[in-house]
C-alpha cells in the first residue's frame, strides 16, 4: 500500500502548509485589529494617520519602495521630536491593480480614517483612486504618477510633486533634437499606460522639430525584441527613444547593440534604474541617456539640504536615495508641515497644501490650482562606467 | 511596406527560425503529454521557466561572468543544457506525481487536472519570485525583476546571408534544437520505451493488456517532455541572456499554439508548428508592427484550424510517424 | 477496507450532502421559495461592517463584495453554462467581459446613453460576439476549442491595447455611473423632491453598496434564467452534447446550434457583468482583461463543481475571497492560493459541491464531463473501485 501511505504524507504536508498559513494569517489579523480599536478612541487627541499607496510587492516595487522610504523618513523624524500630534503612516499595497487600489482607498477612508494620502504611485491606479478621494474630500500627493491627463479632471484634492509627461516628453524630445543633435530618430513604446503616451509626446515634438521619425512598439512581456531590432537596423537612426520600463529597456538595449546598432539610446523615468544596466550589461549600457522629472541626489552633491537628506536616507536604509525618494520625502514634508501648522483635518490640510511654497529636496514645492507642481525641470541622467550619473537639466545638459 | 519586407526578410527569417526552434522544443512536451494522457499540461510553461533557471545556476555557482572560449565554452554550454534538463525533467516528474497522478487515480475529469495544473503553475511562479530567486540566486527584493545572464559566448558572426550576419548563438540554437528532435524521433520510433509510448497513445486499455506499465510510460513521457523544455530553457538563456519568474507564461501559450498548429500529439507537428509560428510572427511584425505579433499568431491558428481541424500534420503520435 | 480517516470523512460528507439534497427535493415549492427569499435577504445584508471585520480585515468589505467576489460569482455562473452544462472548454471567457466593459465605457462616454440602455446593448453585443466566435470554432473538438478561445481572449485584449481610437493602453476614463434614484423623473415629477433629502441608492464613487445591490439583482435574474434553461429542452440537449456529442447528433439533437446557444448565453452573462463592472469603475483599460482572469473563473467553476449552480457560486466565492482574506500574508498569498487549488483538486476532484450525477460518473471511473472526462485509467483506479465495493 505504498501509494496510499505516500498520499497520506501528501495530505499531512498540505494540511501543515494550510495550518501554518492560517496561523500566520490570524496573527496578521490580530495585530491589525488592535491599533484600529485604539485609534478610534484616541482619534481626537494624539495620533493621526497618513496613507501611502503603491505597488510595494509587485514587479515595479523598485520604483515605489524609495519614495515610501523617503516619506517614512520624514514621518519618523517628525515623531522623534515628540510632538503633541503624532503621525502614523499606513501602507496600502495596491500591486498597481486599480480595482484593488480602490478597495484599499475605501478601507483607508472608512476604517483607518486617514487625513491624507501619499500616492497612489502609478497613473493607472491614480485615475481610479483620485475620484474616490475627491468624494471623500481627502487630499493626496503622488510622488511618481506622471500621466498628463490626470490633472485635467478638475480634482481639488489631488496633487503631484513632480511634472507630468507633457513636460517630460518635450523636455526629452528637445534634448534629442538639440542636445544629441539627432536628424533621424526611432521611437519605440511598450504599449503601457505609461510608455505609450510618453512616447507619443516625444513623437509629436520631434516631428515639430523636423526630425525624421520611424516608429514601432513592443510587448514588455516578451523577451525577444528581434523584430523591433530588425526595423531599427533597417531605419539606420542616430537616436533611439524607448518609452517604457527598465526591465524591457535593458533587454532591448542589449539586443540592439548585439545587432550592431550604435545609435544613442534614450529613455524616460521608467527606465531610470540600475536594472537597465543589469539587463543590458555594463558595456552595452555605457552612454545610455535617461530623462526624468525627478531629482536624484548624486554622491557629489553640494547643496546642504539635499546632502542632509541623502545622508539621513543612507543611514536609515543603508542605500543611496534612488528614484522618487526625494519626491516621496517632499510629499510627506508637505503633510507634516500642514500638521505642524495645526491642521489636523483633511479639509484644513488640503487648504494648507494650496498655500505651500518652500524649497524641498527635489525642487521648489508649490502647487498650481489643478494640482500640478509649479517647478517644471526635467533632468537628464547618463550611464557612465556602469553607474547612473546626473548630466544636468534637459534644457542645459551637454553630452561629454 | 514591401520595401521594408525585402529589407528585413533575411534577419526576420533567421530570428524566426531561432525562436521557432525554442517554441518547437517546448511544444514537444505539450504534444507528448497530450498524446499519451489527452491532457493539456498547463504547468509545462513553468517547466520551461525552471529550465532557464537551472541553466542559470551553473555560471552562477561557478562565478563566471566573462566570455569564455574553446573547451571551457563548450563545457559550460553542455553543463548548462544538462542542468536545464535535470531541473525541468525533475519538475515535470514532480508535477506528474503531485498534481496529476492523484487525480488520475480518482478518475477525475481532465478539467480538474487543468485546474490542478493552473494551481501548480501559480505556485511555482510564486515559489521562484518569493524564495528561489531571492534566496538561491541571492537577489533579495528582486524576485520579480528579470535576471540577466552574464555574457558567456561572444556574439561573433559565423557567416552572412545577403549581407545579413548570422551569429553563432543563433546557429547553436537551431542546430541543437533540431538535433534534439532527431534524437527524440529515434527514441520514440526505435526503442522499447518509445513503443510503449506509442501503444499507450493509441489505446491505453489495450496497452495495459499487452503488458505495458502505463505508469512508467506516463512518467517517461513527463521526463522526456520536461527534458526537452529544459534544453529549450538553456538554449534560450544562452542566446537571449535573460529570464524571469513569469517567462513561462508567453512561451507556454505560444508553444501550446505551435503544438496545436502542427497537430497536437504529433511530434513532427510540434517542429513544423514551432518553426511556422516563429517565422509568421516575425514576418507579420514587419507589416503590422511588433505589437501585433500575438494577434498574428492566434489569427493564423484560427485560420489553419478552420481549414485543417486537426492542425497542419494532423494528430498522430500513435501512428508512429512521430 | 482500510480507508484512512480523511477518506471516511469525505464519504461521510458526501452522504450527508445526499441526504440534504433528497430532503431539499422533497420540500414543497412554497417552502423552497421562502428559503430563496431568505437567501436574497442574507445576500443584501452581507456588506455590513460587522461581517466585514472578520471576512476582510485588510480591505473594505463592501468593495470586495462587488469586486472580486460578486463579479466572479456572476462570471462563473456564465462560464458554467458553457463549461459545466454544454461541456465546451472555454479559456477565453474574459473576452466577453471585456466586450461588455468596453461597450459600457465607449457608449457611456461617447454617446452618453443611459446605463440601462447600454446594458441591453452590451448584452446583445456580447451575444453577437459569442456567435461570431462560435461560428468558425465550435466545429472544433475539446482542446482545439480551448486554445482558440484562449487566443480569442488575447486577440480582444491586444486589439484594445493597440487601437488608439478606443484609448489604447490608457483605456477609457470618466465612465458614467448608473442613474441614482434621486436623478429620476417619473411622469415629470422629480423623485428627489418626494424623498425629501435622503439619498437612497446613490451611485457615486465612495459607497460601493448600491452597486452591490445592483449586482445581487443581476445575479438573481441570471440564476433564475439559467435554472429555467437547465430544466428545459435546451438543458437536456446540453447534457447530451456534454456526455457524448456524436450520440446526441445521431439522436437528432442539432448540436451545433445548441453549442452556439450555450456560447451566446455564456457571453451575454459575462457581458452584462462587464457593463455593470465598468459602470462602477470610473476607468477601464486592457490590462483588466488578462488571461489570468479567465483561468481564475474556470478554476472557480471546476473547483465549485462544474454544472452545479450552488457549487459554482461557492467556488467563485472561495477563489475571490481567499486571496483577499489572506492579505495579511502579503506576498505569500498567491503562493498559498496556488497550493490550495492543487490540494482541492487532489482531494475533491469533483469540486466542493458537485452535482450528484457528476459524482456518480466519477465513481464509475469515467470522470464525467463527457469529452472532457478522463480517458486513461489511473494507477489505482481499479484497486480502489474494488475497495469501495
Amino acid at each position: 500500500m505504498r501509494p496510499k501511505s505516500a498520499r497520506l504524507g501528501g495530505v499531512l504536508a498540505v494540511g501543515l502548509a494550510l495550518t501554518l498559513g492560517l496561523a500566520a494569517c490570524s496573527d496578521g489579523g490580530g495585530t491589525d485589529a488592535s491599533p484600529e480599536a485604539g485609534s478610534s478612541s484616541a482619534a481626537a487627541g494624539s495620533t493621526i494617520k497618513l496613507g501611502f499607496m503603491g505597488d510595494l510587492t509587485g514587479a515595479n516595487a523598485g520604483i515605489v519602495i524609495p519614495p515610501r522610504n523617503g516619506a517614512k523618513l520624514v514621518i519618523d523624524e517628525y515623531n522623534k521630536t515628540n510632538p503633541a500630534v503624532k503621525v502614523e503612516m499606513v501602507e496600502y499595497d495596491s500591486q498597481a491593480d486599480p480595482s484593488k487600489a480602490v478597495a484599499l482607498a475605501q478601507q483607508a477612508i472608512k476604517t483607518d480614517k486617514i487625513v491624507g494620502l501619499i500616492g497612489p504611485a502609478f497613473s493607472g491606479e491614480s485615475a481610479q483612486v483620485a475620484p474616490v478621494m475627491e468624494e471623500a474630500m481627502i487630499p493626496s500627493i503622488s510622488a511618481s504618477a506622471t500621466n498628463a491627463a490626470l490633472s485635467a479632471n478638475g480634482w481639488k484634492y489631488w496633487h503631484r510633486v513632480l511634472p507630468s509627461d507633457s513636460v517630460q516628453g518635450p523636455g526629452i524630445a528637445n534634448f534629442i533634437a538639440d542636445g544629441v543633435g539627432s536628424k533621424n530618430a526611432f521611437v519605440i513604446d511598450d504599449k503601457s499606460e505609461y510608455g505609450k503616451p510618453l512616447a507619443d509626446v516625444v513623437r509629436t515634438t520631434l516631428e515639430g522639430k523636423g526630425v525624421k521619425l520611424t516608429n514601432d512598439s513592443l510587448d514588455p512581456a516578451e523577451s525577444d525584441f528581434s523584430s523591433v531590432v530588425n526595423k531599427v537596423v533597417a531605419a539606420k537612426p542616430d537616436a533611439i527613444f524607448f518609452g517604457g520600463y527598465y526591465a524591457a529597456g535593458g533587454v532591448l538595449l542589449k539586443q540592439l547593440r548585439d545587432k550592431g546598432v550604435k545609435a544613442k539610446f534614450l529613455s524616460g523615468d521608467g527606465s531610470l534604474d540600475k536594472g537597465l544596466i543589469d539587463g543590458a550589461g555594463a558595456a552595452n549600457a555605457e552612454g545610455a541617456l535617461v530623462g526624468c522629472p525627478c531629482y536624484i541626489a548624486t554622491p557629489d552633491v553640494t547643496d546642504a539640504k539635499v546632502k542632509a537628506f541623502a545622508d539621513a536616507y543612507k543611514a536609515a536604509y543603508s542605500a543611496d536615495p534612488a528614484i522618487y525618494a526625494a519626491e516621496g520625502y517632499d510629499a510627506a514634508t508637505v503633510f507634516i508641515d500642514a500638521i505642524k501648522a495645526g491642521n489636523t483635518t483633511a479639509d484644513k490640510i488640503n487648504a494648507f497644501i494650496g498655500t505651500v511654497d518652500f524649497a524641498g529636496v527635489s525642487k521648489q514645492v508649490k502647487f498650481e490650482a489643478n494640482g500640478e507642481v509649479a517647478a517644471k525641470d526635467i533632468y537628464i541622467y547618463q550611464v557612465k562606467d556602469g553607474a547612473i550619473g546626473l548630466l544636468g537639466k534637459a534644457a542645459e545638459a551637454k553630452l561629454g | 511596406m514591401l520595401n521594408d519586407f525585402v529589407n528585413q526578410f533575411w534577419p526576420a527569417t533567421i530570428d524566426g527560425l531561432a525562436f521557432g526552434s525554442i517554441y518547437a522544443l517546448i511544444a514537444l512536451g505539450y504534444t507528448m503529454v497530450y498524446g499519451v494522457l489527452r491532457l493539456i499540461n498547463f504547468a509545462h510553461s513553468e517547466v520551461f521557466m525552471i529550465g532557464t533557471f537551472g541553466a542559470m545556476f551553473v555560471p552562477f555557482v561557478l562565478g563566471i561572468s566573462s566570455p569564455l572560449t574553446g573547451i571551457a565554452l563548450v563545457g559550460i554550454i553542455v553543463a548548462m543544457i544538462l542542468a536545464g534538463m535535470v531541473a525541468s525533467a525533475g519538475t515535470a516528474m514532480a508535477l506528474e506525481r503531485i498534481a496529476y497522478r492523484p487525480l488520475r487515480s480518482r478518475g477525475a475529469s481532465r478539467l480538474a487536472a487543468l485546474i490542478s495544473a493552473i494551481g501548480a503553475s501559480i505556485f511555482l511562479q510564486e515559489l521562484f519570485a518569493l524564495l528561489i530567486i531571492p534566496k538561491v540566486f541571492n537577489r533579495p527584493q528582486q524576485g520579480r525583476i528579470p535576471m540577466a545572464l552574464p555574457r558567456l559566448m561572444e556574439r561573433t558572426e559565423l557567416f552572412s546571408i545577403f549581407g545579413h550576419s548570422v551569429r553563432v548563438d543563433q546557429v547553436l540554437v537551431i542546430v541543437a534544437a533540431i538535433g534534439m528532435m532527431v534524437a527524440l524521433d529515434a527514441l520514440v520510433n526505435r526503442t522499447k520505451v518509445g513503443r510503449g509510448i506509442r501503444a499507450t497513445a493509441q489505446n491505453p486499455e489495450a496497452a495495459v493488456l499487452m503488458g505495458v506499465d502505463i505508469n512508467k510510460i506516463v512518467r517517461m513521457t513527463f521526463l522526456i517532455g520536461g527534458g526537452m523544455a529544459g534544453v529549450a530553457g538553456a538554449l534560450y538563456l544562452i542566446s537571449y541572456e535573460n529570464t524571469n519568474y513569469f517567462i513561462g507564461f508567453l512561451f507556454g501559450i505560444k508553444a501550446f499554439t505551435a503544438a496545436v498548429l502542427g497537430g497536437i500529439g504529433n511530434l513532427r507537428g510540434a517542429l513544423v508548428g514551432g518553426i511556422t509560428l516563429g517565422l509568421v510572427e516575425n514576418y507579420g511584425a514587419i507589416f503590422f508592427g511588433s505589437d501585433w505579433k500575438h494577434v498574428i499568431s492566434f489569427s493564423i491558428l484560427v485560420l489553419v484550424l478552420m481549414f485543417r481541424p486537426t492542425g497542419i500534420l494532423g494528430e498522430s503520435l500513435q501512428q508512429a510517424r512521430a | 477496507m482500510n480507508q484512512n480517516p480523511l477518506a471516511r470523512f469525505r464519504t461521510g460528507l458526501g452522504n450527508f450532502g445526499d441526504v440534504m439534497h433528497d430532503r431539499w427535493l422533497s420540500t414543497p415549492g412554497w417552502q423552497r421559495w421562502i428559503v430563496y427569499l431568505l437567501l436574497i435577504v442574507v445576500a443584501l445584508l452581507l456588506p455590513s461592517d460587522s461581517i466585514g471585520s472578520f471576512m476582510s480585515p485588510d480591505t473594505d468589505w463592501a468593495s470586495i463584495l462587488f469586486f472580486p467576489i460578486g463579479t466572479y460569482v456572476v462570471l462563473a455562473i456564465g462560464l458554467n453554462v458553457v463549461v459545466g452544462q454544454a461541456g465546451l472548454l472555454d479559456l477565453g471567457f474574459v473576452a466577453f467581459y471585456a466586450v461588455g466593459g468596453y461597450a459600457m465605457a465607449l457608449i457611456g462616454t461617447r454617446l452618453g446613453w443611459n446605463f440601462w440602455v447600454i446594458m441591453l446593448v452590451g448584452i446583445t453585443l456580447c451575444a453577437l460576439s459569442g456567435i461570431t466566435l462560435g461560428a468558425p470554432t465550435l466545429r472544433l473538438r475539446g482542446d482545439y476549442l480551448a486554445i482558440v478561445t484562449l487566443g480569442f481572449g488575447e486577440i480582444i485584449r491586444i486589439t484594445a491595447r493597440n487601437t488608439d481610437e478606443i484609448g489604447g493602453p490608457n483605456g477609457i476614463r470618466g465612465i458614467p455611473h448608473p442613474p441614482s434614484i434621486n436623478d429620476l423623473h417619473i411622469f415629470g415629477v422629480d423623485v428627489s423632491n418626494l424623498l425629501g433629502g435622503i439619498e437612497p441608492l446613490k451611485y457615486g464613487v465612495l459607497d460601493p453598496k448600491p452597486y452591490y445591490y445592483l449586482l445581487v439583482g443581476l445575479a438573481v435574474i441570471v440564476i433564475i434564467l439559467v435554472k429555467r434553461w437547465e430544466k428545459s429542452r435546451v438543458g437536456r440537449a446540453w447534457a447530451a452534447i456534454r456526455e457524448d456529442e456524436d450520440a446526441a447528433e445521431v439522436m437528432g439533437v442539432p448540436t451545433f446550434r445548441f453549442k452556439m446557444l450555450a456560447f451566446a448565453i455564456g457571453a451575454s452573462i459575462g457581458g452584462s457583468m462587464g457593463v455593470l463592472w465598468a459602470a462602477k469603475s470610473i476607468s477601464i483599460n486592457p490590462n483588466d482583461f488578462q488571461f489570468l482572469l479567465s483561468a481564475t473563473i474556470l478554476a472557480a467553476v471546476v473547483m465549485g463543481g462544474a454544472g452545479n449552480l450552488p457549487g459554482v457560486m461557492l467556488g467563485a466565492f472561495v477563489v475571490a475571497w481567499l486571496p483577499e482574506r489572506f492579505r495579511g500574508l502579503e506576498e505569500y498569498r498567491m503562493l498559498i492560493f496556488g497550493a490550495v487549488l492543487v490540494a482541492l483538486m487532489i482531494f475533491r476532484p469533483e469540486g466542493l459541491l458537485p452535482s450528484r450525477q457528476r459524482r456518480a460518473e466519477l465513481k464509475e471511473g469515467s470522470g464525467g464531463m463527457g469529452t472532457l472526462g478522463a480517458e486513461v485509467p489511473g494507477p489505482e483506479a481499479h484497486g480502489e473501485e474494488v475497495a469501495s465495493k
